[in-house]
């Protein structure tokens, strides 16, 4: 299950919108070992594409520290899908860095955008449940 | 004069959980090169047996990165943070 807290997935969910029509990406940061998201960190997509997503180092780099001096540390990444599905595509598993975050997607296919997450491990997708607390 | 290291979550394991450890080197490479000879498991998670930086890893000195400096032989005063972060892309 991915816990997020309501300012940090309204967040997510602005920066997704404001990215549009290209792909828009972040990082979610909580306590150690925590499934709880308490903070949103948008960075910039240097890839500036629709269908794909590079997040900028150096904005993963400021949340990195600014977590760290918070107490937390980075537990996962969002990223928009423009058109498509909220589910990981084969860029999305391939690519994953680390199978202890969580990969959650911010789907426009639809009129009202849904928000997906999953844990990828091995090259396995499982889906989790996302609990927006706190609104 | 040992600089600080820090690791992406992703490395801590091989590390004893540290988030930050300290390495030896006058450059980022031999920091590296530190960094395995103190942790044996990192060997290969960021420099590859080509000797040349990993393609899904950034690694900063400070707020540059190594690649739009020396890459891998981007010279250290010892007063530097090295953060070694994974590449975050996907679709």
């Amino acid at each position: 299950m991915l816990r997020l807290n309501a300012t940090a997935h309204a967040q997510m969910v602005g920066h997704c919108y404001d990215g549009l029509p290209l792909e828009a990406c972040g990082l979610l940061a909580g306590p150690p070992d925590s499934d709880h998201a308490l903070v949103c960190y948008p960075a910039a997509n240097t890839a500036a594409s629709s269908r794909v997503y590079t997040l900028d180092p150096l904005d993963h780099l400021r949340a990195d520290r600014d977590a760290e001096a918070r107490g937390l540390q980075i537990m996962g990444v969002f990223h928009s899908h423009t058109h498509t599905d909220p589910y990981p595509s084969p860029t999305d598993v391939a690519q994953a860095p680390d199978p202890a975050w969580h990969y959650v997607i911010v789907s426009f296919r639809d009129q009202v955008p849904m928000t997906r997450s999953y844990r990828i491990v091995g090259g396995n997708i499982s889906e989790e449940p996302v609990v927006v607390v706190g609104r | 004069m040992p600089v600080d290291v820090r690791l992406p979550t992703v490395l801590r394991q091989y590390a004893g959980g540290q988030s930050t450890v300290k390495a030896n080197g006058a450059t980022v490479r031999e920091v590296l090169d530190d960094l395995v000879l103190q942790f044996p498991q990192l060997n290969g998670q960021v420099v590859t047996e080509e000797g040349t930086l990993h393609k899904f890893v950034n690694v900063y000195v400070d707020d540059d990165d190594i690649r739009y400096l020396d890459k891998l032989e981007t010279k250290l005063s010892g007063a530097e943070t090295v953060s070694i972060l994974p590449a975050v892309a996907g679709g």
